[in-house]
């Protein structure tokens, strides 16, 4: 597999909420506007990056049978950083994730890629993989969280131009479903037909 | 009357699963059959009050005491992992049948964000220990609610005729919005 196909697989064929389902609780939970997903894609997108890299430096020296606890040590060293980062220059943006931030650590896709990728291949790959994942990450979040944003309160990235409230219910919980599943519905009919 | 606050809200008001969006991914997976959604929520249960307890005394007496508050993520959730696994061995020892309806589910508990994430709203929260205990009982009973509400759903939904890009994970995401425009019924009862 040559690197363009490595880095583009995240954004539509193997694009980890779409196609993938994993990762689904920052996704539900944090999508009220298009920043918020993109700030929370752009975090997990970093840890990603890092603890890919990391993980394929150290695959030779770790035993085969520690290796789930010391990939959640890296990992959730990396989700540390980002959490003391965030809460010092984006204080805003990290009130608005609140709990997800953390969180981080759990999300499936960040130890689905360590194990299934970087623990394998070599350095760049594993970069390039966790970049590619991680953007397309962002790249759905946003979607879902523009969509909402959208349909709820009539604005894209604070950005009003429909005054009033519209469809208050895609702004709160069960709108973040309803969205995310029509979302899922549209992605496999685009991916089949192409 | 403060414990009964505390678990119509965490049961009904603020869902864990509807409301709250922790453990989805165990809420979209296991949720074919009610029979495995039922152990699924057993396993929560056990794990995350144990975990809950565990988290609340290493808080208090060695991060806090110490200032190395910063640390709470990782220790969290080294302490959650190494929990599931010695939970699993000796249950495996100790109570075979326990283990014939639990074990799957446990190391898919690990990465279940529910089980940390009620462990860091414990600390966030200030409860007690016994309020802490009491709320993550009653959050592992409002996830197995969920989850056992949307199993039952789901089973009657495979003999529905559902348009084909529809089918599967898209209409049950629908539904569980549907299920959670339900649960919003619940807002403003505590």
């Amino acid at each position: 597999m040559n690197q363009v196909q490595n880095f583009t697989k995240g954004f539509i064929k193997e694009n980890p909420v779409f196609i993938l389902l994993l990762g689904l609780c920052p996704t539900l939970g944090v999508t009220t506007s298009a920043i918020n997903g993109m700030g929370m894609g752009l975090a997990t997108a970093f840890v990603l990056v890092m603890s890919n890299l990391a993980v394929s430096l150290i695959k030779n020296i770790i035993p085969d049978k520690v290796r789930i606890p010391a990939f959640i040590v890296i990992i959730a060293t990396f989700v540390t950083i980002v959490e003391l980062t965030m809460q010092a220059y984006t204080p805003a943006l990290f009130d608005a994730l609140g709990l997800f931030i953390p969180l981080i650590v759990v999300n499936c896709i960040v130890l689905g890629r360590a194990e299934a990728f970087a623990s394998k291949q070599s350095i760049g790959s594993s970069m390039i993989d966790g970049l590619g994942m991680g953007l397309g990450f962002t790249f759905a979040l946003t979607l879902l969280g523009g969509v909402r944003e959208l349909l709820g309160s009539g604005a894209f990235f604070g950005f009003k131009f429909i005054e009033g409230d519209l469809m208050l219910v895609f702004v709160l919980a069960p709108g973040a479903f309803i969205a995310l599943g029509y979302l899922i519905a549209l992605m496999n009919k685009m991916t089949k037909t192409s | 009357m403060e414990y009964f606050g505390i678990i119509i809200g965490a049961i009904f008001v603020s869902n864990i699963v509807l409301a709250q969006f922790l453990g989805i991914c165990p809420f979209v997976g296991v949720s074919g059959k009610i029979s495995t959604s039922v152990g699924m929520g057993g396993a929560v249960l056990f794990v995350m009050t144990l975990a809950t307890i565990v988290t609340w005394v290493l808080q208090y007496y060695v991060l806090n005491p110490f200032g190395l508050a910063f640390m709470q993520t990782i220790v969290f959730i080294l302490v959650i992992a190494s929990l599931v696994q010695m939970v699993e061995i000796i249950l495996k020892k100790i109570s075979p049948p326990l283990y014939q309806a639990l074990g799957v589910f446990l190391p898919l508990i690990t990465t279940n964000c529910a089980v940390l994430g009620v462990a860091i709203l414990t600390v966030q929260k200030d409860f007690s220990l016994l309020e802490g205990v009491v709320f993550s009982i009653a959050n592992a009973i409002g996830f197995t609610l969920a989850i056992v509400l949307f199993a039952g759903i789901r089973e009657h939904l495979d003999l529905m005729e559902v348009p084909k890009g529809m089918r599967g994970v898209p209409i049950a995401l629908v539904v569980a919005g549907i299920l959670a425009l339900a649960f919003m019924g619940f807002t403003g009862l505590v």
